[in-house]
Order: structure tokens, then C-alpha cells, then sequence
């Protein structure tokens, strides 16, 4: 009897032991599937022969190959350059000048960064509405500016097949700036203020303060910013369907749309599967050395 | 901080005009972020012929909430004329119960991986933090076929179960990093008083997390219901969630353009997570700069 009960007690205390793991167990295993498992399916889906259905059938790059011939993956890669290049420096732009300003003890701060940052919590769906209804060119701004006495004023980039994919820049900016704006304002809170205090004592004016002494300092900001922006315009997707649709014609295409479009609407599924170990290399190509360099400081600070 | 008044050599007056420069400046600003959502309001109040007749900021002489209710009841939904009002209580059905089950989850790991620490633990944190990165469009087929294998295509709860999934690696992340920063001490006396894993979760760490807990729900319930991609790909159809279906309301092309309804339907579909946001922005922030920093 007093055997068994050891047993049992040694049971209970080894599953005690092993809590912890038996916890983190399923979390881990469904990461296992649903990340890595179906990055190395989508891996595999590319090079298969694909097309409207799921096919195991071994067909080297072949996929790959169609996906560089086709104009609108071309199209697709040059509108991310063109959207991501402008949206990051804009954002990056505006955020600073607004964390800038909003840091000098200005009166109804609160209330200005509510309305600065609050676009971060629609859905790029709702963005992309508002955004579509005001720059529709025939009772948008267009028709404003025509009543406020503009008559020449034209603003048709919606429907402009070389200027749409400005117009989502413009809703995007919109969109993100006043959260780059508050990671600005947290780092120009966190500069040691004895610094600043000693270069004013020897006479440096504000703006030499600034672009000498506190703008320097606060350069893993930028880093961290661009990084988030970066992921951000890689991912772009929603805000181009309610804003565009891609069009006119695939003008507007992103590689997020292009992905989606074709292995869901053009039963390309090989393509498709390529293109989002594109996307998957591109994100990775940022995001991993940024990683690295991130985990490398934390261990250098402690 | 660096500002104006403290720091200037200059005489008085000149500062005086910069402040007002500076107000100025932050006020057009201001103007720039509100001028949309300003627009969405008035533009969903006016009748369809005050639309076509008057300029985009004019307010509404007559205001009328007839387009509100024709999105809420009314409005077609691809040949489904039952206004966006189902679709908004499938977003609630999909938002609820993938914010809580990702949230206890992302509590119950972070708390393992901290205070119960098991050889390897930092590896399994890496490698569950990786998801956070990654495109979603590498997992759609994937994720496409698995669902239809398990008879949850098109389904609210095989929303659920991708939004579970890729939501816990945010809820892990931001649990984790809270508890770190709980001395180990708490955790080791409550042991040597007998208390075994689940009654310290309970009893000492849950009671202490809500400030976590509350930048956890906020973010994944913002994410979720923000979410269009996932809602595109596996729910069309009845059980599409509300952003789906608003897409669907501003970008059919039959019949007349309703302008008013597409804004009503937008606010309707943005008031959730604006409520949110006004009601927890200092969490909201909080979730956004951990989860965003640091994916």
C-alpha cells in the first residue's frame, strides 16, 4: 500500500514537473503546423505543377519562371517600390515633425494625439472607403475645390492608371503616420534631459540641439519605425482592394493582391504559391537582420 | 524633451510668434487627420440628392439617418439584401472567442515560459514569435485546403481557429515580456507553501495581469475585427465578417452608387474598434508599440 502510493506520488510529481511543457505543448505544436508546416506546403505547392488544383506532381522552377515573365508581377514589384519608398519616407516625415512639435509643451497635447494616432484603429477596409469616396474626381475633392472657385483644379489619379497607386500612398500615410508620430514622442521623452541642458548652457540653439544632439540619440527609432513600415507595405492588401481594387486594369497590383488574385480568382495556384515565398523572402530579408541586431544589443545592455 | 520656452536665447516676442506658429501648424494637422472621418459623417447624414447637389464639407441641411438605417437593415450584400447587420454579429461571433481562447493561451505560455522555465524554453519562444512575422499570404493555400479537409470552410469557427493561431504569437509575446519583469521570488515562496502550477496561475499571476490582459484584448480585438484578408479567403457567403461585407457594399457596380450608405456602412463597421481606441487609448498605444516594435 505504501508502495502504490509513492508511485502515485512520484506520478503526480513528475506531471508537476512537466506542467510547464504539457502547457506550452499544444501552442507550440499548432505553430509547428500552421507556420512551419505550411510554409514548407506553400514552399512545396510552387514547385508543383499546380494549377487550379493542388497537384503533387514535381515541376522544378517552372513556376517560378511563369511568375518572372508575367508584366503584372513586374508591375506588382515596381508599385511595392514605388508605395513602400514614398510611404515610409512620408510617415517617417510627418511622424518626426509631429512628435517634434507635440513636444514642447503644447497645451491640449492629449487631445491631439488622440486625433493624430486614431486612423490606426479602422480597418484598412474603412480607410480605403473614405479615401475612395474623397478622391473620386467626379463629387470629391475635385468638385470641392470647383466650388471653392478652382475650375481648373483636376484630380483624377483614382482612375489614373499611372497615378493610382499614389492615391494609395496617400490613404496609407494617412493611415500610419500618427502611430510613428507616438513611437517618435516616446523616444524624445526618453532623452537624458542633462545633455540637452548643458548644449543650451553653451549657447546652441534649438534647432542645433535637435538635429545635433537629440535627433542622433534617438536613431534606433528610426530603425525600429522603418522596420514597422517596411512590414507594413510588404503586407499591404486590404487598403488596395477598398481603394482601388488593383485597377484601373492591374495598375495598382501589390505582390499581396497579385498572390491573392492569382490562387483565388485565376486558379493559378503555383503562381500564386511563388509569389508569396517572394513576399515571405522579402520580409525576411528585413525583418531577420533587424532581429539579429535587436537580440545582439539586448544581450550587450544586460 | 527640448522645447521652445525653456530653451531659447531669443527675446520674448519672437517666441511669442513661433508658439503661435506652432499651434497653427499642429492645428492644420489636426484639421488633416479629422477632414476624412468629418466627411464619412456628414457625407452618411445628406440625402443622395443633397450629395449630388452640394460640395463634399458642406453639413447637411436636412440630416436624415435613413442611410444608416438602410445599411444596418437593407443594403445588398451580393444578391442578399439583408443589410450589414448579420455580418456585423458574425464579426462579434469570430472577434469574441478568438480574443478570449488567444488571450488565455497567450497568458498560460507566457507564464510556463518565464516561471516554470524547462530546458529549450527560449527556443520554443523564438520559434513561436516567428509567426508574428511572416506574410499570411505564404499559409492561404495551406490553410484553404485544411480547412475544407475539417469541414470548417466558410465557417465562423474556422475563422476562429485562424485567428487563434496566428493571433498567439502577439498574446505569448506580450505575456512573456510582462512576466518577466515579476520577481521569480513571488512564484518560488507560494511553491515552498505548497502551491502547485495552476493555483499560483490563478491565485498570484492572473490577479496581477490585469494591465496585460487589457493590451492583449485590445490588440487582437483590433486586429481581428480589422482583419480582411483571412475573412476573404476562407468566409464568403453568409458568414463573411463585416469588413468583407462592406467591401462587397462599396465595390459592387449594379445599380445606383449610394454614397451616403457606403459611408454609414464604413462608420458602422469602424465604430467598434474607434470605441475601443477612445475608451483605452493609453493601452491601445501600449499594444501597438509592443506588438509593432517587436513584430
Amino acid at each position: 500500500m505504501g508502495a502504490s502510493q509513492s508511485t502515485e506520488s512520484n506520478l503526480t510529481a513528475s506531471i508537476q514537473r512537466h506542467l510547464s511543457k504539457i502547457v506550452v505543448a499544444p501552442s507550440f505544436a499548432a505553430s509547428l503546423f500552421f507556420v512551419y508546416g505550411f510554409i514548407l506546403w506553400t514552399g512545396y505547392m510552387a514547385f508543383s505543377k499546380s494549377r487550379m488544383l493542388p497537384v503533387w506532381d514535381w515541376a522544378g522552377l517552372r513556376q517560378y519562371e511563369r511568375l518572372w515573365q508575367m508584366e503584372r508581377w513586374h508591375v506588382a514589384i515596381e508599385n511595392l517600390l514605388v508605395f513602400g519608398g514614398l510611404f515610409i519616407v512620408t510617415c517617417l516625415i510627418i511622424g518626426c515633425f509631429l512628435a517634434v512639435l507635440l513636444d514642447q509643451r503644447i497645451r491640449a497635447e492629449g487631445a491631439l494625439r488622440t486625433i493624430f494616432l486614431y486612423p490606426m484603429a479602422l480597418s484598412f477596409i474603412v480607410t480605403g472607403t473614405v479615401w475612395k469616396w474623397l478622391l473620386n474626381p467626379g463629387l470629391g475633392l475635385e468638385n470641392m475645390m470647383h466650388d471653392l472657385g478652382w475650375t481648373s483644379f483636376t484630380f483624377d489619379w483614382l482612375v489614373n492608371s499611372d497615378m493610382a497607386i499614389y492615391t494609395v500612398v496617400i490613404a496609407a500615410v494617412w493611415q500610419a503616420s500618427g502611430f510613428i508620430m507616438a513611437m517618435f514622442l516616446a523616444a524624445l521623452r526618453g532623452v537624458d534631459q542633462d545633455i540637452i541642458r548643458a548644449a543650451y548652457m553653451d549657447g546652441a540653439s534649438l534647432p542645433r540641439i535637435y538635429f545635433g544632439i537629440i535627433i542622433p540619440s534617438i536613431r534606433p527609432v528610426f530603425l525600429s519605425a522603418i522596420v514597422v513600415l517596411a512590414h507594413l507595405a510588404v503586407k499591404s492588401f486590404d487598403l488596395v482592394i477598398a481603394l482601388t481594387g488593383g485597377g484601373p486594369g492591374y495598375s495598382s497590383d501589390l505582390p499581396a493582391t497579385f498572390m491573392y488574385t492569382m490562387a483565388f480568382q485565376r486558379n493559378q495556384l503555383g503562381v500564386g504559391a511563388a509569389s508569396a515565398m517572394m513576399m515571405l523572402a522579402t520580409v525576411m530579408a528585413i525583418i531577420v537582420p533587424y532581429l539579429y541586431s535587436e537580440l545582439r544589443g539586448g544581450k550587450k545592455n544586460g | 524633451m527640448a522645447d521652445l520656452q525653456t530653451y531659447s536665447h531669443d527675446a520674448g516676442w519672437k517666441n511669442t510668434i513661433l508658439r503661435g506658429l506652432l499651434y497653427l501648424v499642429l492645428i492644420l494637422f489636426a484639421a488633416y487627420y479629422l477632414f476624412p472621418l468629418i466627411v464619412m459623417v456628414a457625407t452618411s447624414l445628406k440625402s443622395l440628392d443633397e450629395i449630388r447637389e452640394g460640395s463634399l464639407i458642406s453639413l447637411p441641411r436636412v440630416v436624415t439617418f435613413d442611410a444608416w438605417n438602410y445599411a444596418w437593415n437593407e443594403a445588398c450584400i451580393g444578391v442578399e439584401c439583408t443589410g450589414i447587420k448579420i455580418y456585423f454579429w458574425n464579426s462579434v461571433k469570430m472577434a469574441v472567442p478568438a480574443v478570449l481562447i488567444s488571450t488565455f493561451l497567450g497568458a498560460i505560455n507566457g507564464y510556463a515560459l518565464t516561471k516554470w522555465r524547462f530546458k529549450g524554453a527560449n527556443i520554443v519562444f523564438a520559434l513561436l514569435l516567428f509567426g508574428c512575422f511572416i506574410p499570411f499570404q505564404v499559409v492561404l493555400l495551406p490553410m484553404s485546403q485544411v480547412l475544407g479537409k475539417i469541414g470548417l470552410a466558410s465557417s465562423t469557427p474556422g475563422l476562429v481557429l485562424v485567428h487563434v493561431v496566428y493571433g498567439l504569437c502577439f498574446t505569448t509575446l506580450f505575456f512573456r515580456n510582462y512576466y518577466v519583469s515579476i520577481p521569480d521570488e513571488l512564484v518560488k515562496a507560494a511553491t515552498i507553501d505548497g502551491a502547485g502550477f495552476f493555483t499560483i496561475f490563478w491565485r498570484i499571476i492572473l490577479p496581477i495581469s490585469t494591465p496585460i490582459i487589457v493590451v492583449s484584448v485590445i490588440w487582437q480585438f483590433t486586429q481581428i475585427w480589422n482583419d480582411f484578408l483571412f475573412g476573404a479567403s476562407f468566409a464568403s457567403g453568409a458568414n463573411a465578417p463585416m469588413t468583407v461585407a462592406l467591401n462587397n457594399i462599396v465595390n459592387t457596380t449594379t445599380g445606383v452608387k449610394q454614397y451616403n450608405v457606403d459611408m454609414a456602412a464604413a462608420l458602422l463597421t469602424g465604430l467598434p474598434t474607434l470605441l475601443v481606441y477612445v475608451l483605452a487609448g493609453k493601452y491601445f498605444v501600449r499594444g501597438l508599440t509592443a506588438g509593432s516594435v517587436k513584430g
